[in-house]
């Protein structure tokens, strides 16, 4: 779909909304629910995005939309789908209607883990999102287990004995694909293109979906609010975040970097890895290169490249 | 027993049995459970009905407790009747989701076996995990017996569903002596019990995407105040829907509920105020004293949330002296929960009877007659012209010294 | 969806006390439980006060690929029929982004700080 004709779609998520300038998860949401063709029922855990966009009386969202709690998007979405598939087969209701949990990485990948294995494994027709922008943003900036090796947060503070987080993020797409579900992506708000595609094959399959956005936090990383959409393009070009999907069972790379950038290049466009930059740590930045470096040759044979 | 009830009947069955009974005829669009003891019964007879095609629901097996109340409100937000049930530990973890299910207003209806609270873990009766849970903004009520259980089930739908109250309802039994013991249970007709649960209510339904709407927003200090005032409204007017319920399903069953059941107090001198199974116990006793001459009765309460104070202090206030028993502690050295709402009940009575409270049963402990027997005599003592003080005012019955 | 017809006259009730947000509104006239039973109410939220810096668009440069649009996480890139037809400043917090994503060949959009519009009435440019 060609950029113009997307905008003809009325959109679903308003100006108006108080997320810092320069956010990303707004534009994650936008091109997410441009690619719904159906009407959206949205849930969404406790975090940036849900305390920005429904401060009462003002809301967003121009879609029916349900906040509980932190940990459980996913199971809340998963009675909200029951509940549609029970009223839809007792005829109560007739329209196809799309069910997204959106979560940050607090909410997926830390708190909301155990609600959304669970919900993945129940086989809800669900597209889970996870706007990650790799912290916890919306508390001040602390360590998620989705922050990269070497970020200053505030639960990771770069001093003089430790500079910043001290472990690599884990793997949670790869955790998803391993849940047997039809549908499992790695997507970046820059990529919006590639974002579409999986966000409309998501919702065409029969089950659970799960996206892994990466969105930029500008506050959490800090970068410049105009760099936004820069910054998550360089994560993807230096491999930090590969973007690939699996589809049933089926792992296939959707972009490869036609050279890619060196991870310190990424790094030095933001203020959380400032510190590894002002002092010798060659070391760590080596052991971080190499460890990227490994991730995608593993992504590569899982790929068949 | 896993078939249709045509017609009004008997059976022989355990608490957990009626509950599930009540479930099947209730017939929710949606439940979400996870087992735990005492109540697993419930969950495992429940999916049985689905298995067997004899409900409409759609069984949702989650992963938790925690995720069983998110769905649960998930579900009743959505438009969908939806149910779920749990004990001790599993109430324990929902407690988040119970403050939200009653902030979103959502009419979300739980059978709740009573049992201890960890540590150390108990499997057995005791009212810890519902007190703890009783200003959480759920309207509780306690049964005595496998029926009370069954018809309370019933009613809660309709009370919880009220307009005027829209509150989730938790519906207690005693863990193992109710939830476990088999004991027979009046049921009626399926069709009965549909027509009196009608069509489900909520106001806000998400799946009626015409009308897009924003469920659990942030509100600050501008707003927040005035939702929370809102909720302790709906608590009093939810008073009214109990006894308008109460009255309707009379008529259908033939058995008559209130606030509280008074057991011999219209010329009591002396009473015990009591929860759940006890009361059984208790009648026992008290009949058997009442055979010696002894003016002595019971109360039973039955709605927790909200609480008949004013109710409870015009038939409380004439007497002597009154004792309270708990099957939980505050842990507070001001005594237990169901002690400390009696006795603020009575502080605006003018006549006053003298108060103490007896903490019981705490783990399953089991309180014979012979206990309650004792406990009503230190209460006749304390209510007798001779008597010098109260003593010690929490006092604690059937513990080893 | 079937709704029963106590149902409709809440929601009917509700959705009337809240057509207009009123601030002062009392518990008896807030709907229950905090729910916002209307869409997208933040459009009445103007954020535009938050900007220090203004997105000024050159109809003539642009080549139309909407990536101002798309990559505005405040929506305020009005497009009409695939056509741009200009930035709504209520909601545009002056983030740049609009700017550093028009094709740098193209340069449709150029960022210009507040104080040279102080008097400027407009809201709507283009």
């Amino acid at each position: 779909m060609a950029l113009p004709d997307l905008a003809k779609k009325p959109q679903r998520f308003t100006g108006g909304h108080r997320a810092c300038a320069g956010c990303g998860f707004p534009v994650t949401i936008k091109i997410i629910l441009q690619a719904a063709e159906n009407p959206v029922v949205v849930g969404c855990a406790t975090g940036c995005m849900e305390v920005t966009s429904t401060i009462y009386p003002y809301t967003a969202w121009r879609c029916s939309f349900i906040h509980t709690a932190f940990e459980n998007a996913a199971a809340t979405m998963s009675g909200v789908e029951a509940a549609y598939r029970s009223l839809k087969r007792q005829g109560k209701i007739d329209k196809d209607i799309d069910f997204i949990a959106f979560g940050g990485d607090g909410g997926t990948y830390d708190i909301g883990l155990q609600a959304l294995s669970g919900a993945m494994e129940r086989g809800h027709k669900l597209v889970y999102v996870c706007y990650n922008n790799q912290g916890y943003m919306n508390t001040g900036i602390q360590r998620s287990s989705a922050t990269p090796r070497g970020a200053n947060t505030t639960t990771t503070p770069a001093g003089t004995h430790l500079p910043g987080k001290p472990q690599y993020p884990k793997d949670l797409t790869a955790i998803m694909a391993a849940h047997g579900i039809p549908y499992a992506a790695q997507a970046s708000m820059s990529h919006w293109n590639d974002l579409y595609r999986k966000a409309q094959k998501a919702f065409a399959v029969d089950g659970p979906a799960f996206l892994n956005v990466l969105s930029t936090c500008r506050l959490g990383w800090a970068t410049a609010p105009e760099d936004t959409v820069d910054v998550a393009e360089g994560a993807v070009q230096c491999n930090v975040w590969p973007l690939f999907e699996v589809e049933n069972g089926k792992w296939k790379l959707t972009f490869k970097p036609k050279k890619p950038l060196p991870v310190a290049d990424w790094m030095k466009q933001q203020g959380r890895f400032k510190h590894l930059f002002q002092s010798d740590n060659t070391e760590l930045l080596e052991s971080i290169q190499r460890q990227v470096d490994e991730d995608w040759q593993r992504l590569l044979e899982l790929c068949g490249e | 027993m896993a078939v249709a009830v045509e017609t009004q009947k008997t059976a022989a069955l355990t608490g957990n049995e009626a509950a599930a009974q009540a479930m099947r005829q209730i017939n929710p669009d949606v439940v979400a459970a996870y087992p735990i003891t005492p109540q697993t019964e419930i969950v495992q007879l429940f999916s049985t009905f689905v298995s067997d095609g004899l409900v409409k629901t759609e069984f949702v097996a989650v992963e938790s407790e925690h995720s069983a109340m998110s769905a649960t409100v998930g579900a009743a937000a959505a438009g969908a009747r939806a149910m779920t049930a749990t004990s001790s530990q599993g109430l324990a973890l929902m407690w988040e989701m119970l403050y939200i299910a009653a902030g979103m207003r959502v009419p979300v209806v739980m059978p709740m076996v009573n049992r201890a609270l960890s540590s150390p873990i108990n499997i057995h009766c005791d009212h810890s995990d519902s007190m703890g849970a009783r200003d959480s903004g759920w309207l509780q009520i306690y049964s005595e017996n496998a029926q009370e259980m069954y018809d309370n089930l019933i009613q809660a739908v309709r009370i919880a569903e009220h307009p005027d109250v829209l509150l989730p309802v938790m519906v207690t039994m005693d863990g193992f002596i109710i939830s476990h013991g088999m004991e027979n249970v009046e049921l009626l007709p399926d069709r009965a019990v549909q027509d009196f649960v009608g069509e489900y209510h909520f106001p806000y339904p998400l799946l009626d995407v015409e009308h897009p709407k924003t469920l659990g927003p942030l509100a600050l200090q501008d707003f927040y105040f005035e939702f929370k005032r809102q909720q302790a409204e709906a608590v009093h007017r939810a008073k009214n829907v109990i006894l308008a319920v109460a009255e309707e399903y009379a008529r259908i069953s033939g058995r008559r509920y209130g606030f509280f059941e008074a057991y011999q107090m219209d010329d009591a001198e002396y009473a015990v105020v009591v929860l759940g199974s006890t009361a059984g116990t208790a009648k026992y006793v008290i009949d058997q004293l009442r055979q010696a001459g002894e003016k002595c009765g019971l109360v039973k309460i039955r709605v927790f949330r909200p609480f008949p104070g004013p109710e409870l202090s015009e038939l409380l206030s004439g007497l002597k002296a009154l004792g309270i028993l708990d099957r939980a502690d505050t842990f507070s050295t001001q005594g237990g929960p169901l002690y400390l709402e009696v006795k603020a009940a009575l502080y605006h009575a003018l006549k006053r009877p003298k108060c103490i409270n007896y903490i019981y049963g705490l783990g399953g402990r089991d309180i014979d007659p012979e206990l309650i027997r004792q406990a009503l005599m230190e209460i006749k003592d304390l209510g007798s012209e001779q008597a010098d003080g109260v003593g010690p005012i929490v006092r604690y019955l059937g513990v080893r010294e | 969806m079937t709704l029963s017809s106590q149902t409709k006259n809440l929601l009917k009730v509700h959705q009337q006390v809240n057509v207009n947000i009123e601030p002062n509104a009392g518990w008896r006239d807030l709907p229950i439980g905090g729910v916002i039973p209307q869409a997208g109410t933040a459009t009445q939220f103007a954020t535009g006060d938050w900007r220090t810096i203004r997105p000024v668009w050159s109809k003539e440069k642009c080549i139309n690929c909407h990536r101002c649009w798309l990559y505005c996480p405040d929506m305020s890139w009005i497009s009409e029929n695939g056509q741009i037809q200009g930035v709504d400043l209520t909601y545009c917090k002056g983030c740049g982004i609009c700017a550093n994503v028009c094709p740098a060949k193209v340069h449709a959009i150029e960022m210009h700080p507040e104080d040279n519009f102080k008097d400027d009435e407009v809201v709507k440019e283009g």
